[in-house]
């Protein structure tokens, strides 16, 4: 908000709610997002997505997981069936029913996302927590080491580790894109726990001679969630096109049964000219939950910034 | 005649989604050519919204701004964005509070005074070099040969002043606005450049309106000074009568809660209690009213209007009795 | 200003260190040791043992690693396992060819995305605003090879008004200098095959720039928008300085300070999503080694590739650091 600045009115509606501290923060940032529509707009995309999920074997027409033979009957090098009774979107590439597949890819797309995320952000802020805990070599060592993983391109890094496994499954491709999120969650832990620590709160909590676990967890950790959330969300919709892109590369899953948006896309590259469907509509799918998911990470950040509060 | 008529300046802060703010409420006052006004009051008080006003800064969309501000017989609010343009750097200067946020980090101090030299006086890049050396020697910076290709990292906050001060001054405007020129340095520093601010006035002829919260800046410069509280000017008078027999409460408790060196030791300063946050609306009473010894029930359901109280003006319907308030300077 | 150049190149040693030895715990870990990994299909247990000792891998871990760490400086990378060919050797052919296209993607990003950028903040809160914020949060949700499909798909396929893959048409006979086909066209004055390596360039070269162009619009938005709430913008105002001044001298020349970090930020995406843009449009460059070496598992390429993305990235991070200097006079005092 470009307003005037010299509305010292709000200055003094900032202090204060700095002053009332973090539970009332976060019920501030709720309130505020609960009226913004871009937020509410990301948060209905998720919303749909994970009960997608949850529900896609009892939504899906047909068995996602096996070959119909009417649908293999017409399968050709240059011809896919497309629609035809029963079968919404026709087949794929292996006889198969497509819709059911791309209802079904909404769970295992989910399960890397999320999974490759968890993972990330808990060695991520294991990390960022020490440095940001103890300081000194500790941090220094844990720092650098965050500093080089960064300097790798992240997509390169995730290739790297996704190669140091003889064959691709599911799990290189949470662990690959998992890694890739780790210095992003250190560095973003350890920075707003370092902020944390010379704030005021912190200090005269020091001076009051509280015992330092005490402080770490019960000042320091809870300040610094925030940030961390809005930022998990955030990865969330790049792990989803990261995984994509190993799959493209052929690093993701090697079994092509397991439905997922990036393995369906990436397996359908060679397809266009035959049945572009089968690349369109998983990509659109992958990027209507990425932007659901930044959507939704956005109007958060906007929201815990102190600079919009009024 | 008046160099500045500021009538019925009235600024309304609209935003979406938001009640609309009034920062300043038919503030009226004018300024003598080469007359030092201050505007007293606490942050919110909307001192520094009016001087805003006046030159024309405060954003076009969201602020709504009525009344006049005649400066030489132009009404500045009827001007264009062009002609203000024009005007402004050459007839009226601003100086700003924290003076190392208000200078651009990234251009010598040099380039930031020439550039208004060749902006209004026509110079050529050469000529406004020379006079940018020349002005900042005048506003005191030790070797301003050097300075001038310094930027604004390099230099003391005292010394960064000084260049927006230089900045300010560059065109010799008719009326300088010095919004908390001092709150931003230290106390030895503040005492300089209010000398440096108040020789270069007097020698220039030009007008000053001295925004503060501080009373002691008052003391040391000003004519006239009216005291601001939320939005409205509450009480005005000649600098010598409002330290001698400062009339409303508001001033008088500014004055009661600066410490002194010559009150005995048993004396407590007397704080305003509460803050700007309890203010209730002018149209339901006097603002000031719920921090107010002296309210009452008056006070809270009748807004009181700025009425002449002796030489000057007073917004009270209780003003604290005419008697000196202990040791005034 | 030369001391600040120093300065941060000696900066940048450890971060190579501590790389490589990033790299050479990567090596070691390898499935089956990186003997194995080193040989590939070729790997018997005599072969392996044999490799183990000139490796030196029967040796205390510190020597194998200033082994390794000597062989990398003397740029010994080992020959490739799918050619061959010494690993050098075919990344510096296939350089210019990724090179070339990052190039066109960052142009493309830069000199529309900080014109964009500035728009959208001019006009905040408006139509072309709010389009553009959309637009940025949609380029950045959409993968990188898909649009590269949907291009493909568009202008090549149905259209038909571009080529589909590669760099340039093999019926043109162009003479090979530089090594950038563009830039060859136009040194030999073979000016049609400048224009068709064009042609080539044009589609990859969008799909590449999609991030970038979406990262570069929204920071400068960003930070044209703070910078114009500074308070120096104020003053510049109240000292009536004409407006195309103060866009110009006050608030873009600041708000451009942490555009330019963020360009060097996207190089290493944009090494990143070349791998990905060279597999849609068969672009022969330094990803195709990269997509043929994971395919193969070639660790001597893999090896030496991700050594050099990251020295790249640093890099372009130190040239970012000194244009930085140049037009911030803060940070060269630090």
């Amino acid at each position: 908000m470009t307003g005037p600045k010299l509305l010292s009115r709000r200055k003094a509606d900032r202090i204060d709610e700095l002053a009332q501290g973090g539970t009332s923060l976060a019920k501030d940032a709720l309130r505020r997002m609960a009226s913004n529509p871009v937020a509410i707009l990301g948060a209905c995309i998720i919303a749909a997505f994970v009960l997608l999920a949850i529900f896609a074997p009892l939504l899906a027409p047909k068995d996602p997981f096996i070959p119909y033979p009417e649908l293999q009957a017409q399968l050709t090098p240059t011809n896919i069936p497309g629609p035809m009774p029963g079968f919404l979107l026709g087949s794929d590439q292996n006889g198969y029913d497509f819709f059911s597949r791309l209802l079904a890819g909404a769970r295992q797309t989910l399960i890397v996302g999320v999974g490759a995320t968890i993972i990330g952000v808990t060695i991520g802020m294991i990390i960022g927590g020490l440095a940001g805990a103890f300081g000194g070599w500790v941090d220094t060592v844990l720092m650098r080491f965050t500093d080089i993983l960064l300097s790798i391109p992240s997509l390169l890094l995730a290739i790297s580790i996704a190669a140091l496994f003889a064959s691709g499954n599911q799990w290189t491709v949470i662990i690959a894109v998992a890694m890739v999120c780790v210095p992003v969650f250190a560095r973003l832990l350890r920075g707003s726990m370092i902020a944390q620590r010379s704030s005021d709160h912190v200090l005269a909590a020091t001076a009051l001679g509280v015992r330092r676990r005490t402080i770490v967890f019960r000042h320091m950790l809870p300040n610094s969630v925030g940030p961390v959330i809005v930022q998990a969300t955030l990865t969330l919709a790049t792990a989803i096109i990261d995984a994509a892109a190993l799959s493209f590369l052929g690093l993701g899953d090697t079994d092509w049964r397991r439905a997922e948006w990036g393995l369906m896309l990436g397996n359908s590259q060679d397809l266009l000219s035959v049945k572009p469907e089968l690349a369109f509509y998983p990509a659109i799918a992958i990027i209507i939950v990425a932007l659901g998911f930044t959507l939704l990470g956005e109007s958060m950040r906007e929201a815990l910034d102190p600079k919009n509060r009024r | 005649m008046a160099l500045l008529d500021v009538r019925d300046l009235s600024v309304v802060f609209t935003r979406k989604r938001a009640r609309p703010f009034t920062a300043v409420d038919n503030v009226s006052f004018s300024v003598e050519p080469g007359q030092t006004v201050g505007l007293v009051g606490e942050s919110g008080s909307g001192k520094s919204v009016t001087s805003l006003a006046i030159m024309g800064l405060l954003p076009k969309r969201g602020a709504e701004i009525t009344g006049s501000v005649s400066f030489s017989d132009t009404d500045l609010l009827t001007l264009s964005e062009k002609q203000l343009r024009d005007r402004r750097g050459r007839d009226l200067g601003m100086v700003f509070q924290d003076p190392l946020s208000s200078l651009n980090p990234v251009i010598p101090i040099g380039l930031q005074i020439t550039e208004v030299l060749e902006r209004h006086r026509g110079m050529s890049r050469k000529q406004a070099r020379v006079e940018a050396v020349e002005l900042l020697g005048r506003v005191g910076l030790p070797d301003p040969g050097r300075r001038v290709s310094e930027y604004p990292h390099q230099l003391s906050g005292g010394m960064r002043q000084r260049a927006l001060i230089a900045i300010a001054l560059a065109c010799r405007p008719k009326l300088l606005i010095a919004d908390e020129p001092t709150t931003a340095l230290d106390v030895t520093i503040q005492a300089q450049i209010l000398a440096l601010l108040s020789e270069l006035v007097s020698e220039t002829g030009t007008a000053l309106i001295m925004i503060t919260h501080d009373l002691g800046v008052v003391a040391g410069l000003c004519d006239e000074v009216n005291v601001m509280y939320g939005g409205r000017i509450v009480e005005r008078a000649e600098r010598h009568a409002l330290f001698a027999t400062a009339r409303h409460p508001y001033t008088h408790g500014l004055l009661a809660s600066i410490p002194r060196l010559d009150a005995a030791r048993g004396d407590k300063l007397i704080p305003i209690k509460g803050s700007v946050a309890d203010n209730i609306a002018w149209e339901e009473g006097c603002a000031f009213a719920p921090r107010c010894p002296n309210a009452t029930d008056r006070c809270r359901n009748e807004p009181p209007e700025l009425v002449p109280d002796g030489a000057g003006m007073l917004r009270c319907h209780n003003p604290v009795a005419v008697a000196v308030p202990e040791g005034a300077r | 200003m030369l001391r600040f150049i120093v300065r941060r190149l000696l900066q940048a040693i450890p971060t190579l260190l501590v790389l490589s030895i990033l790299v050479f715990a990567w090596l070691r870990s390898l499935p089956g040791g990186p003997a194995s990994a080193l040989l590939g299909d070729k790997a018997t247990p005599e072969k392996i043992a044999e490799l183990n000792a000139v490796l030196g891998l029967d040796q205390p871990i510190f020597v194998q690693y200033f082994k390794f760490l000597g062989r990398i400086l003397t740029g010994d990378f080992g020959s490739s396992l799918i050619s061959g060919d010494s690993v050098l050797a075919e990344i510096g052919r296939a350089f210019p060819a990724t090179i070339e296209l990052s190039l066109a993607a960052l142009f493309l990003a830069i000199v529309f995305g900080i014109p964009l950028g500035y728009l959208a903040a001019r006009f905040h809160g408006r139509f072309l605003d709010n389009a553009t914020v959309v637009t940025t949060l949609v380029g950045v949700a959409v993968p990188v090879f898909f649009l590269g499909f949907l291009l493909k798909y568009v202008f090549a396929q149905q259209l038909a008004i571009l080529p589909p893959s590669g760099r340039q048409d093999v019926l043109i006979d162009a003479t090979r200098i530089t090594g950038f086909a563009t830039l060859d066209g136009l040194l030999t004055g073979e000016l049609d095959a400048t224009w068709d390596a064009m042609l080539h360039l044009l589609l990859p070269a969008i799909a590449l720039a999609s991030i970038p162009f979406a990262v570069i619009v929204r920071i400068t938005r960003a930070s044209v928008l703070d910078v114009t709430g500074e308070d120096f913008v104020r003053t510049a105002e109240s000292k009536g300085l004409t407006a195309p001044v103060i866009r110009r001298r006050h608030v873009l020349r600041n708000a451009l300070l942490p555009v330019s970090t963020t360009i060097g930020l996207q190089t290493g995406l944009l090494l990143a999503g070349a791998v990905l843009t060279e597999k849609v449009f068969v672009w022969g460059g330094v990803g195709s080694l990269l997509e043929q070496g994971i395919e193969r598992r070639d660790y001597p390429r893999l090896q030496a590739l991700i050594l050099l993305a990251a020295l790249v990235y640093v890099l372009v991070n130190l040239l970012v650091d000194i244009s930085y200097a140049i037009i911030d006079p803060r940070v060269r005092v630090r």
